[in-house]
């Protein structure tokens, strides 16, 4: 099963870091990560690595990668007519699956941590003075957390929207659709609610928010990853 | 709806099959079944051995597909398509590299093997499609259309690989194609289909005979109506019609042609040419889609 994923992985890495198309618009995707983790770390000055936007970085950077790269996987081979071959050969479902899945999450966690440490150079080259400036251990730890959290939750509703979708665009509206949802609700939730909620998150202090962050993401993977490899059948691939 | 409805057919092994039918008969819904990517609602698939919808594990690791659309990732270079199934079906690295470069050569693709897939022609994306296909020695090969679209040259050159891995390799072929005359000349079988249901089974020859019977054409001048009408009167004419200076009169049984040549020229046609023989397999596929309207 490990062989197969990785035979699938190697295929993903291939397609997006070989196709020219695919490569150029990965290119265009990074520029604002680059940015965020360049420009941000000079005008917030040296508490950067004591403070909470690196780990809004974190999260961020995963979402806006994935939400790009993952709606391809599925509706991309669809769109492409890779599909129907891939489904044919003796690659157990688990394996595509896996593969599909596994392939952005490294990508996502992998270029999150890669562009922390860049942000952590630049404020080094801007502010160091001699003395190395290093991410403080919650900090440090809330990076790599929550950065793989995002990327795990950015992909599996990515592979989800994607299963049943015949274009990427497809599966990028739906993904966006199911990025929406979260926000409409919270409004219509109870006044009282929102208020109690917002005085919470007032009060509580960086570690709290972080474990309530951390048990939010975990929860919705967990769903997330639930029902998209319940609808990942062979035979319900066809959509026509 | 029903796509297929109670087909049943057997495929001889080692030979190539072909499965006829026009758009929509049910050809791909037929393969998916095939492959065990979809289970039937009634009925069974049995395919090298194995049920379809409890073991398609088994028969996909023994069948080599190539479906209607090639399924070639034009984003990658021909050589990493094939690395990428030749890890699919777990070739030992060694042999891969071996395998690989086998079948890029014969199929002609080895020198442009680094070029991207996406930019090659229809022609030489099935051709790598088909390597693809036969890259794991499969037992089965199934094949939707290999060379619809393409030129005159490269359809040939993948009907002489598909004959040749039947013929010394003893591989199992199915075969569907819109191309009669590639059917005719590959299949050791053909099956035909329409609306899900089958409509002949048999070898292409026998088929010829049976549903479109032994037929004369006569090419000259002077048919007219009344050389027609004493034609149909013969008990042995089953149909005679002109088309562009060419009589064609079908008989019902195999006969002697020389007493109907005799009446033409009698009732003043002039004779050029006449040919004696079967229907061809296009005349039997059409006569059959008419027949079940």
């Amino acid at each position: 099963m490990i062989e197969d994923i990785l035979t699938v992985m190697w295929k993903e890495r291939k397609t997006i870091l070989r196709g020219r198309a695919i490569s150029s618009k990965f290119l265009q995707i990074l520029l604002f990560p680059i940015i965020l983790n360049t420009v941000f770390p000079i005008t917030w000055g040296p508490d950067w690595v004591t403070d909470f936007p690196p780990l809004l970085s974190a999260i961020i950077i995963p979402a806006l990668l994935l939400a790009v790269m993952v709606p391809d996987s599925f509706a991309g081979e669809r769109e492409r007519n890779t599909l129907d071959t891939l489904l044919a050969s003796r690659l157990p479902d688990r394996a595509i699956f896996f593969g599909k899945l596994v392939t952005p999450i490294i990508v996502g966690w992998g270029t999150a941590v890669s562009l922390s440490l860049v942000s952590l150079i630049v404020v080094n080259t801007a502010y160091g003075e001699g003395e190395l400036l290093l991410f403080t251990p919650p900090i440090a730890i809330g990076i790599l957390v929550l950065s793989f959290l995002s990327s795990t939750t950015m992909a599996g509703a990515g592979i989800l929207t994607s299963l049943r979708s015949e274009t990427v665009q497809e599966a990028m509206q739906k993904l966006l659709t199911l990025f929406t949802v979260p926000a409409v609700l919270v409004q219509v939730l109870p006044l009282l609610f929102r208020e109690q909620f917002a005085a919470f998150m007032r009060t509580a202090d960086g570690l709290q928010l972080l474990f309530i962050a951390v048990a939010v993401l975990v929860l919705i993977d967990i769903g997330i990853f639930s029902l998209a490899f319940t609808r990942f059948q062979r035979s319900k691939m066809y959509l026509h | 709806m029903r796509a297929l409805d109670n087909l049943t057919f057997e495929v001889p092994a080692g030979k190539i099959f072909g499965f006829l039918g026009p758009n929509g008969a049910g050809k791909t819904t037929t393969i998916r079944l095939l492959l065990g990517l979809l289970d039937p609602t009634f009925g069974r698939v049995e395919v090298l051995g194995f049920d379809s919808s409890k073991q398609p594990d088994e028969i996909r690791a023994r069948t080599g597909a190539l479906l209607e659309c090639n399924g070639i990732y034009e984003q990658m270079s021909a050589e990493d398509n094939m690395e990428f199934y030749a890890r699919i079906w777990r070739l030992p690295t060694a042999e891969r590299q071996v395998r690989i470069k086998e079948l890029l050569t014969q199929m002609g693709l080895w020198e442009r093997r680094k070029e991207l897939a996406g930019k090659w022609s229809k022609g030489m994306k099935q051709k790598l499609a088909l390597a693809r296909a036969i890259l794991h020695q499969p037992q089965l090969i199934i094949l939707d259309e290999p060379t619809a679209g393409l030129d005159v040259m490269a359809a040939m050159s993948i009907r002489e690989n598909l004959a040749s891995l039947a013929d010394s390799q003893g591989v199992t072929v199915f075969l569907t194609t819109h191309n009669m005359a590639e059917a005719e000349r590959l299949c050791a079988q053909v099956a035909v289909i329409r609306e899900g249901k089958l409509v002949a089974l048999n070898d292409p020859d026998d088929l010829r005979a049976q549903v479109g019977g032994y037929r004369i054409e006569v090419r000259g001048k002077g048919f007219n109506e009344n050389v027609l009408t004493l034609l149909r009167e013969r008990p042995e004419v089953s149909t005679a019609e002109v088309t562009s200076n060419q009589l064609i009169i079908s008989l019902s049984e195999e006969v002697d042609s020389f007493p109907l040549l005799d009446l033409l020229v009698k009732a003043g046609v002039t004779v050029e040419e006449v040919r004696r023989g079967k229907a061809s397999l296009e005349d039997v596929f059409v006569t059959l889609m008419e027949e079940e309207r």
